[in-house]
């Protein structure tokens, strides 16, 4: 794999499907990895409105709702879309070696 | 938009913190008044019956937005302050501290008051209703181990006060008058496994079992229901539900029938004032018929497409009603307002406290409800906006994705 220590073997490219982000965590992080038509990208799985994971919550191409209380956040940058959310999510660099699905957290 | 115009709103609720972040967003200069009478910042209620009651959160957790935010967008609060009347000639509203603001435009966002007992005894010490951040700190209070709670109604707020009363080590007994609990809600299985998990939990859930009256001298001691029950209480807390607060409207001479009578824009009759949230009766055009909700998502969207629309954007608001109500580890969602239907579908086992139930009528989604599923309540969401009729076996196998099913 990686150079540096900051890289972490999260899942294959089989485990994370279109409509279903899978969460992973690595270390003290709760991580969303999605699946966006074959680009993978990965941000904080929590809400920044309320604690809700946003892998529960609902795909729309590259939208992300929340389950709880449906704010949307845009996955490849983590930004805050519509209300309640106003605080973007923390995103994290992807890389796919092979099947395998590596996120950077620093 | 003038930027000499003044908009006051009202209600310093959810629906009026939207509003207010809603016309800034859309570009009003103007002058913006909230008023409001409790103290406290606009706050989201949901959390009053969960993460407030169990102490989990103190009151700021609840704020839509800090001071920081009011004081950036020159939005004056004027809190701790009630409306007395309107005067619709002369477009002022006369305040408690004696102040009359002026109003180009007015937003009344008055939400709802709690449905008030009236059996003997209803007025004892003890008895508590929650609908306010007070109310929820004045019953956390006597949250001990051991304390016994009675709660009247089996609704949304009485099965969350349970729930967080039950996690406090409280003995908790549930009475409710109808035969189910969230009877008006959910599916009767639902119901049905609400009840069971707060047995699991040590709460005493009767249903059918309506309120007599209270017994006490200085306070509450017991609660009476049905032909001769009696149930000791440290303390009770009724949820019987809300009524819509639309005395100002009324006496102001607006239409007001079950809650202010609005239009898809949330007019009101005089064209300078206009009505959001709880209090608001409004058309559904997806429902094909006037409703007034009380819910997280009308009070923030519909107060935004009113804010809107007094800016001059207009777009009728129309979406699909959506509830929820947190339980222990239970998320459960519900979409739709059933009327009738024909057929219920379950999807996953009740036994994993993860499936969710649709209902059909003719085919067609009506409702929903998931537990532990928001993302089948999302999908049957847009079942109902884009009327899909859904094959009911696919719609019960957890193995077909619900997606796959939106082109049918």
């Amino acid at each position: 794999m990686s150079e540096n220590n900051n890289w972490h073997l999260v899942a294959t490219t089989s485990e994370v499907l279109v409509d279903e982000p899978k969460a992973v965590k690595i270390g003290e992080h709760n991580v969303a990895i999605y699946n966006v038509d074959g680009a993978y990208y990965a941000t904080d799985d929590i809400c920044t409105h309320e604690y809700a994971s946003l892998c529960e919550g609902f795909i729309d191409g590259d939208i992300v709702e929340c389950p709880l209380h449906a704010g949307q956040f845009y996955i490849p940058t983590g930004k805050a879309m519509s209300p309640p959310v106003t605080e973007d999510l923390r995103t994290f660099k992807v890389k796919v070696e092979g099947d395998d699905i590596f996120v950077e957290v620093t | 938009m003038s930027p000499h115009a003044t908009y006051v709103v009202i209600g310093a609720g959810q629906a009026a913190g939207r509003a207010v972040e809603a016309m800034r967003g859309e570009g009003f200069e103007g002058r913006i008044v909230l008023v409001g009478t409790e103290d406290h910042l606009p706050y989201e209620r949901p959390l009053l019956s969960k993460q407030l009651l169990t102490g989990e959160y103190e009151p700021e957790r609840t704020y839509l937005h800090d001071q920081a935010f009011y004081d950036e967008h020159r939005i004056e609060l004027r809190l701790g302050t009630s409306a007395l009347d309107i005067d619709r000639e002369a477009r002022t509203v006369r305040l408690s501290d004696g102040d009359a603001l002026r109003y180009d435009k007015l937003l009344l966002t008055t939400g709802a008051r709690v449905r008030r007992l009236s059996s003997p005894g209803a007025n004892l010490p003890g008895i508590h209703y929650l609908r306010d951040i007070s109310d929820a700190l004045a019953i956390r209070t006597h949250f001990a181990e051991g304390a016994s709670l009675v709660i009247v109604g089996g609704g949304y707020v009485g099965l969350e006060a349970a729930a967080a009363a039950a996690s406090r080590g409280c003995r908790v007994t549930v009475l409710e008058m109808a035969p189910l609990v969230m009877n008006r809600v959910v599916a009767p299985d639902v119901s049905r496994f609400y009840e069971a998990v707060h047995r699991d939990h040590g709460v005493d859930i009767r249903t059918g079992a309506a309120v007599e009256g209270f017994a006490g001298d200085d306070r509450v001691e017991a609660v009476l229901y049905g032909d001769g029950g009696s149930i000791p209480a440290d303390f009770v807390v009724v949820g019987v539900g809300i009524e819509a607060e639309a005395t100002l409207a009324d006496t102001a001479g607006l239409p007001v029938d079950n809650g202010i009578v609005v239009d898809e824009y949330g007019r009101t009759e005089d064209s300078a004032i206009f009505a959001a949230g709880d209090v608001a009766n409004h058309p559904n055009p997806l429902l094909g018929r006037r409703v007034r909700l009380e819910s997280w998502q009308n009070a923030q969207n519909q107060a935004i497409n009113t804010a809107r629309a007094m800016c001059g954007k207009l777009e009728p608001y129309a979406e699909i009603p959506w509830f929820w109500s947190n339980q222990y580890d239970l998320n459960l969602q519900l979409v739709g307002l059933p009327e009738t239907w024909d057929q219920l579908v379950v999807r996953g086992d009740m036994a994993d406290h993860k499936f969710s139930v649709f209902y059909l009528a003719d085919g067609r989604v009506v409702a929903a409800n998931g537990v532990n599923s928001p993302r089948d309540v999302r999908v049957a969401r847009m079942f109902m906006e884009q009327n899909i009729c859904p094959d009911p076996a696919a719609l019960s196998d957890p193995d077909t994705p619900l997606k796959s099913l939106l082109t049918s």
